[in-house]
């Protein structure tokens, strides 16, 4: 019974489960790419910390920044995405009367931004602060160190919880469905209406989520696993060091 | 007599309620090689920090090449002209050997890339590093990495180069390596300033000791004035102490 039913649901709305599966997926991937971009920046300019080289002007502008910065990630953080999704969404539709789908990105983006921006944060303070002074005492400014040296290392030990939002957002997009995008909860809702075969329905939709996060954090350990075997030992194998030359022995045999 | 390189007058520096430099005065010539030793906590590397402004004093006047550094327009052009090698190395983990020569060329001397490497290669070729110039920088041993860091800052074309304890990371078997590379600069006539605890070194290849002591300078002269006739106590008991362990 509740099998046939099942397969009888995947027959007749197997398109529709597609077309939601495409439009969480879409959602989901270009919501943490933003989200990832906007997080690099405002979770960057937050670690940047100046010192008295820096213009009073900067420190303004820096102090400034650190307080919108701060309103930021805790307003997003700290209100359920879907309250957000709607809340902007009518906010906004009459001054740029936009479409559900770019809404929905534009807030799962900003959403996921402030999540980032903390994941970056403190990815940077993992960063040995040493590097940063030597970067500075070759005349690196604070802006070209952050970028050259301490946001590419930022990124690598951040890239875990990087990932991890990704799986989040392939889920929490669900709650999206409140402004009637066609993912794959909206989908799945609209099936069971129909249907009324609610069981069954969300059981396949539960089922779709599961492989969804599971391949995706097949992918992401595979690159995990790839960018920290680059840490190759690419030293020319036999050959030995030329300079032996001890500057102490040489000294005692006076 | 042409005027000094560094010459610094009176400085201070407080963290908080601690008064690390308590005034020092001090001055290097073109071309000399300037050993800075004493006890740990005696403001060695403070001192050496204000001179590329990674601290900055709380009184005091520094010149440098001539212009009052305290008050510049430019920090990272001065900065790039005084090379600097710490304890710890700092390298750049996310780039290989030869990348960390050319990456800050590129960034703050503005040079072509093929410029940068030429440059790069010849520097690293000078400090024996050359055939590692593609290996990862954290597979490589403490000396080397040392080595690294001294091309790195070399391709720069420093004016002035400050050493912290460059050697004092390294396992004994490394100490050589470096110092030879350091000895050949002070031949070649680079003005260095460095800190150490390699008395032997310190007496072989400076051409003046500095004793620095609890924030001050005790005493500076000759290698073979200081380590043979020291005027101060303090300065005999710590080099006597220093010798012999
Ligand atoms: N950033 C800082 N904040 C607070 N105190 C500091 C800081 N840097 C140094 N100090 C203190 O200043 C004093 C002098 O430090 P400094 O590093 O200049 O000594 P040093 O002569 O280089 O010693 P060592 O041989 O141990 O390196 C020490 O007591 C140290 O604890
Ligand atoms: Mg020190």
């Amino acid at each position: 019974m509740f099998i046939s039913n099942c397969i009888d649901i995947l027959n007749k709305y197997g398109s529709s489960l597609m077309l939601g599966v495409r439009t969480t997926l879409v959602v989901a991937l270009t919501g943490t790419v933003l989200g990832l971009l906007l997080g690099l920046f405002v979770g960057g300019f937050r670690a940047v910390k100046l010192d008295f080289t820096a213009s009073p002007a900067s420190h303004f502008l820096k102090g400034f920044f650190d307080v919108i910065a701060n309103i930021y990630i805790t307003v997003f953080r700290g209100t359920p995405m879907m309250v957000q999704a709607v809340f902007i969404y009518y906010a906004l539709l009459d001054i740029i009367h936009w479409d559900k789908l770019p809404a929905a990105i534009f807030v799962i983006s900003i959403n996921t931004g402030a999540y980032m921006a903390e994941i970056i944060r403190s990815g940077i303070q993992a960063v040995d602060p040493g590097q940063t002074e030597a970067a500075r005492s070759l005349g690196m400014s604070n802006s070209q160190t952050m970028f050259s040296v301490v946001i590419p290392q930022a990124i690598k030990n951040a890239f875990p919880a990087i990932g991890n939002e990704f799986i989040v957002n392939i889920k929490d997009s669900s709650v999206l469905m409140i402004i009637s995008i066609t993912e794959l909860m909206f989908q799945a809702k609209s099936i069971a209406g129909s249907t009324f075969h609610f069981t069954e329905t969300y059981f396949i939709e539960a089922l779709i989520y599961l492989i969804l996060t599971s391949i995706a954090s097949l992918i992401l350990n595979t690159i995990e696993k790839r960018m920290n075997t680059t840490v190759r030992l690419s030293l020319p194998s036999s050959e030995t060091d030329n300079i032996t030359v001890n500057y102490l022995s040489k000294k005692e045999e006076k | 007599m042409s005027e000094p390189i560094v010459e610094i007058k009176d400085i201070h520096k407080h963290y908080g309620s601690l008064e690390v430099l308590k005034g020092v005065d001090f001055s290097v010539n073109e071309g000399e090689v300037i050993c800075l030793v004493g006890r740990s906590g005696s403001g060695k590397s403070t001192l050496l920090r204000c001179i590329n402004l990674l601290e900055k004093p709380d009184g005091g006047i520094i010149k440098v090449f001539g212009q009052d550094i305290l008050h510049i327009k430019n920090i990272n052009s001065y900065r790039a002209q005084v090379g600097m090698c710490f304890q710890q190395f700092n390298l750049f983990n996310n780039m290989n050997v030869l990348e960390n020569c050319v990456k800050p060329q590129l960034k703050v001397l503005k040079i072509s890339k093929a410029e940068a490497t030429e440059k790069a290669l010849k520097f690293l070729d000078k400090v024996g590093m050359k055939k590692f110039a593609s290996a990862d920088v954290r597979t490589i041993s403490g000396g080397q990495k040392q080595r690294v860091a001294i091309a790195r800052a070399l391709c720069m074309n420093p004016k002035l180069m400050l050493f912290d304890e460059p050697t004092s990371a390294l396992d004994p078997e490394m100490v050589g390596e470096v110092l030879t590379i350091m000895k050949e600069l002070a031949n070649e006539g680079l003005t260095m300033i460095i800190v150490t605890h390699e008395m032997n070194f310190a007496r072989d290849v400076s051409d003046r000791v500095v004793f620095m002591d609890q924030g001050r300078i005790e005493e500076e002269g000759t290698p073979k004035k200081l380590f043979n006739n020291p005027e101060s106590e303090r300065t005999a008991a710590f080099l006597k102490a220093s010798i012999n362990k």
